[in-house]
Order: structure tokens, then C-alpha cells, then sequence
């Protein structure tokens, strides 16, 4: 036993699908001939292989468009999520700017958006970041007590891509439709994971990646609606006027038709991927907390990412926790890795305080997580906080009874 | 991150981990560093004469602040009280191979080992004019 038993699994073992997801293999099949054989350009008009790869791009426009409930239409590709990022909401931003210079987000979404919206105050808009709750939501009444006469956007993400916590996007979406505001939505952690509308969800603009989705990194969708109402954009790139003007430069059509065959795959199993992350996670951090005390949720328990589990250990730090569990790929809510020493931005905006931010991780669930790794790897994480709790300075002050918030640190 | 061999070491055995009686003469304890930056490090030693004989330490931090706090107990074990007190945080960098966003770990282990020595000679200093 022990040592010598036969491990079934690849170590390490991949849990950090919110960073990024392996291609399916259904994904991967279906692109590869547009590599090789099938490599013409979309724009080509005047022969086969042209013909082939815009039939290829307009399947999977379709794709696209059926799973978020849209017109094929309506969808723009990109490069993935950041920069239809910054092509939603600058393109809003000058095209609609002499109706109104104020813009609308939240403390909690990714960079992509805040320095997007910091680049856009440097260009003379004004930007209201609204503070999540301490799960890490915004609710629709602050929305729609920010919203001004020069409101010209709001900018929600639909799930954090750090705690997982799913906003309330319909009722945000019906605010903003209600004061006549365009609605933009980064769906990357969303899509493919958990039901999206844009009819129902009332929805003007909503961005995705492929490689959160099993599918390839390097490609990504924009949704821009058509109809009641019509959102124009200034396009960010000047080039060939492909994607109807709004994103010059050739199609990269084997992402667009991994990103298509990603969609499709997603949506049809839809069900089947939510109930096996949930029960993948569930299973996780059942035996996290029967074996330690002192663990916290970070995120909403009940309104999260059914993929996305990330726990706070107290008196332990995130960074030699991860040194602990060198088995596992995992994701740190402490930066002290980087330079900065900033614990994230995404818990301190929860109001998580510093000591537990720098505790906390981010594991992610996926397609392709079985439970025999999630048992394997609670063992390790187990093992790992109570290591690190005997060496911990607090767990001994904690156990002696001792109020850590009456002491006088030495900060440095 | 790529961690020095050294660094894993200390991460994965660490040395004199524990806590002595921080009520007796004997014993000077420091603490330093604070929870919300990350790093908090308590070091003891316990003297006889003018002579560390023992020395613990328990820290909640990055491995490099582990093994830098480990490393530190290690040393400091059998030296004069002020040969601990000569001890710098750029031997325990090049000791351990400490990347410059870790250099502030080091710090925290001289510190410790001087914070420690302070609480010490604060108890003898208090004893003598009793």
C-alpha cells in the first residue's frame, strides 16, 4: 500500500480550468483539416478554397450564435476575450461618447475591463466602479442607482473568474434596457459553463474566449446585437473591413471552427459538464472541511461557477501552500509571487481582509477532472495546511486563545 | 517560481520548528512581520551564559520566509549572543539564492534573530535592577 499503490493519474494534475481548458479531442478533430487541406482564406471570393473556409466560418458563426441564443449576425470573431474587451467598450465609448461620457463597472472584474475603462478616463470619460458585496456580486439596484442622463454603458462580468460568483445578469440587463443604456457582458468564465440568453438575459453586447470552453487559445467571439437595439461600434483596427467593419484582419479559420465546435459540444452537454464540475467540487470540498477547521468559501456558495472552488486557509500562506501541493496545479489569490506583494484586487474588493487573501486558492474543475484526482488531491491540500499550521506562528496564537487583531503587528 | 534547491529543503524538512517557554529568563522570543503582508515570523532562542543553546521558530509565510526563518535558527544555535546579532539578511540571500522580490524574507529572519535578542536582554536587564 502506500508508496507502491498504482496510480491511475497523470500528476500534475490539472486543476486551474478557469485560467485556461484543454482542447476536446471532438474540437480538435474537426479542426485540423483547416490547417493542411482546407486552408483558404475566408475572403477569398474567387475560388474553392475560399468558398470552403467562409462556409467553415459561417457553421461556426452559427454555433456561436445558438448557443447564446443570437443571429450568426451578431457574431464578430476576435482574438479572444480581451480584445473584444477593448473593441465593446471603446468602440461603445466613441461611437456613443457625444451622447454621454459616463460608463459603468465593478471593482471585481478582470483587468481586461478596469484598465479598459482606466485607459477610457484618460480619454475623458468618466467611470463609476461599483463595489461587489462580500460574496463578490453586484445587484441590479446599485446598477440602477449609478445610472446618469450621460450614461452611456454598463460593463458587468457575468462570473468572476477568480471566486466563481455569478451576477444577476438578467435583472442588470433589464435595469439597463429599462434607462435606454447598453448592457455589455464578459461571459468569458460563463459561456459554455453555465445557460446564457441574450434575448431573455436582455444582453447588448457579450464577449468569450475559445480556450475556456475546450477550445483553442488565440480566437474569441463578440456578440453585438442587431436589433432593439441596433449597438454600433467604431471598429479599433483599420485594415480589410472584414467582421461587417467592426474587426479588420484575416480570419483565423481553424480557431473560428475550434471556437465553433467548441460552442456546439458545449451546449449540447451542457447539463452533463454542470452536474459533473458541481459534483467534482462538492466531493472536494466535502473532505476539505471534514478534515480542517478554520476554511472559508470565498465567492457566493450558492450562485458560483459550478467549476470553481476557491477556499481561504487560515494562519496558512497561499504561496507555501502551493509549494505543498506540488502535484497539483492550482491558481494563488496571493500575488506575492509577483513583485507587487498585492494580494487580488478581486478579494479586496469582496472586503476578504489581506491575512485571508494571501490564504486563499483557486481550484478549478473540469471536463476532464475525475474523482479518484479529486480525493488524491484534497489528500495533499489536507496534508499540506496542517504541515503548515504546525510551523504557523497564528494557528499556535489562535489555539492559545489569542485574538489576533488585538496584537500590534510589525508591518514592514 | 523556481525555488533553490536550498529552499526546498527547508520547506520540506525545516529545522528547530516549535516553540520554548517564552515565560522563562532564559528564553528572548521575536515576532515580526504582520498577517495582512503575508509574512509573520516568531523566533526563539534560549540562552545560557552568553550563549544560544537553542533556538525555534514558526512561520506563517512564502517558502522563502520559511526557509529563511529556518536557516536563521540554524545558525544562530551554539553562537555568542552577539555573534547572532552579526548575522545580515544578504548572507541569508546568498545562503538560500533568494530572488530580489524575496530579499524583504531575509529581512524578516535578521529581524527576528535581533528582535529576539532584544526580548532577551530586556528580561536580564530586568532581572538585574530587580
Amino acid at each position: 500500500m502506500g508508496g507502491d499503490e498504482q496510480r491511475t493519474m497523470n500528476l500534475p494534475i490539472y486543476f486551474d480550468y478557469q485560467a485556461t481548458t484543454p482542447v476536446d479531442q471532438r474540437v480538435l478533430d474537426v479542426m485540423l483539416p483547416y490547417f493542411t487541406s482546407a486552408y483558404g482564406n475566408a475572403a477569398s471570393r474567387s475560388h474553392a478554397f475560399g468558398w470552403k473556409a467562409e462556409e467553415a466560418v459561417d457553421t461556426s458563426r452559427e454555433q456561436i450564435a445558438s448557443i447564446l441564443n443570437a443571429s450568426s449576425k451578431e457574431v464578430v470573431f476576435t482574438s479572444g476575450s480581451t480584445e473584444a474587451i477593448n473593441l465593446a467598450m471603446k468602440g461603445v465609448g466613441e461611437m456613443y461618447g457625444s451622447k454621454g461620457k459616463h460608463i459603468i463597472t465593478c471593482l471585481a472584474e478582470h483587468k481586461a475591463v478596469l484598465d479598459t475603462a482606466k485607459h477610457m478616463e484618460k480619454q475623458g470619460f468618466e467611470v463609476t466602479y461599483l463595489e461587489p458585496d462580500a460574496n463578490g456580486a453586484v445587484t441590479a439596484q446599485q446598477v440602477a442607482g449609478a445610472i446618469r442622463e450621460d450614461t452611456i454603458l454598463v460593463t458587468i462580468m457575468w462570473a468572476n473568474n477568480e471566486v466563481g460568483t455569478i451576477n444577476p445578469i438578467r435583472e442588470i440587463g433589464a435595469v439597463c434596457r429599462e434607462h435606454g443604456v447598453l448592457f455589455f457582458t464578459d461571459g468569458t468564465q460563463a459561456v459554455g459553463k453555465i445557460p446564457v440568453d441574450v434575448e431573455a438575459d436582455n444582453i447588448d453586447l457579450l464577449c468569450f474566449s475559445g480556450h475556456k470552453v475546450y477550445g483553442p487559445k488565440g480566437v474569441g467571439a463578440l456578440y453585438v446585437r442587431r436589433r432593439k437595439p441596433r449597438v454600433r461600434l467604431v471598429a479599433q483596427m483599420d485594415g480589410g473591413g472584414h467582421e461587417r467593419g467592426m474587426r479588420s484582419g484575416t480570419l483565423n479559420v481553424p480557431g473560428i471552427v475550434g471556437l465553433g465546435a467548441a460552442c456546439a459540444v458545449a451546449q449540447q452537454d451542457l447539463e452533463k459538464d454542470m452536474a459533473h464540475s458541481i459534483a467534482m467540487r462538492e466531493r472536494f470540498e466535502k473532505r476539505i472541511f471534514e478534515a480542517l477547521d478554520h476554511v472559508a468559501i470565498n465567492g457566493d456558495e450558492h450562485s458560483r461557477l459550478p467549476g470553481c472552488s476557491n477556499l481561504s486557509f487560515a494562519y496558512v500562506e497561499g504561496e507555501s501552500l502551493i509549494m505543498g501541493f506540488k502535484d497539483l496545479a492550482v491558481s494563488s489569490g496571493s500575488a506575492c509571487t509577483s513583485a507587487s506583494l498585492e494580494p487580488s484586487h478581486v478579494l479586496q474588493s469582496m472586503g476578504v481582509g489581506d491575512e485571508l487573501a494571501h490564504s486563499s486558492i483557486r481550484f478549478g474543475f473540469g471536463r476532464l477532472t475525475t474523482p479518484e484526482e479529486i480525493d488524491f488531491a484534497a489528500d495533499q491540500v489536507i496534508t499540506a495546511v496542517k504541515k503548515l499550521r504546525e510551523l504557523s506562528p497564528l494557528y499556535e496564537m489562535v489555539q492559545e486563545g489569542i485574538d489576533l487583531s488585538t496584537i500590534a503587528w510589525t508591518g514592514h | 517560481m523556481a525555488y533553490s534547491d536550498k529552499v526546498l529543503d527547508h520547506y520540506d524538512n525545516p529545522r528547530n520548528v516549535g516553540s520554548l517557554d517564552k515565560n522563562s529568563s532564559e528564553v528572548g522570543t521575536g515576532i515580526v512581520g504582520a498577517p495582512e503582508c503575508g509574512d509573520v515570523m516568531k523566533l526563539q532562542i534560549q540562552v545560557e551564559g552568553d550563549t544560544i543553546v537553542d533556538a525555534k521558530f514558526k512561520t506563517f509565510g512564502c517558502g522563502s520566509a520559511i526557509a529563511s526563518s529556518s536557516l536563521a535558527t540554524e545558525w544562530i544555535k551554539g553562537k555568542k549572543v552577539d555573534e547572532a546579532m552579526a548575522i545580515s539578511n544578504t548572507e541569508i540571500v546568498e545562503e538560500l539564492s533568494l530572488p530580489p522580490v524575496k530579499i524583504h524574507c531575509s529581512v524578516l529572519a535578521e529581524d527576528a534573530i535581533k528582535a529576539a535578542v532584544a526580548d532577551f536582554k530586556q528580561k536580564q536587564g530586568g532581572e538585574e535592577s530587580a
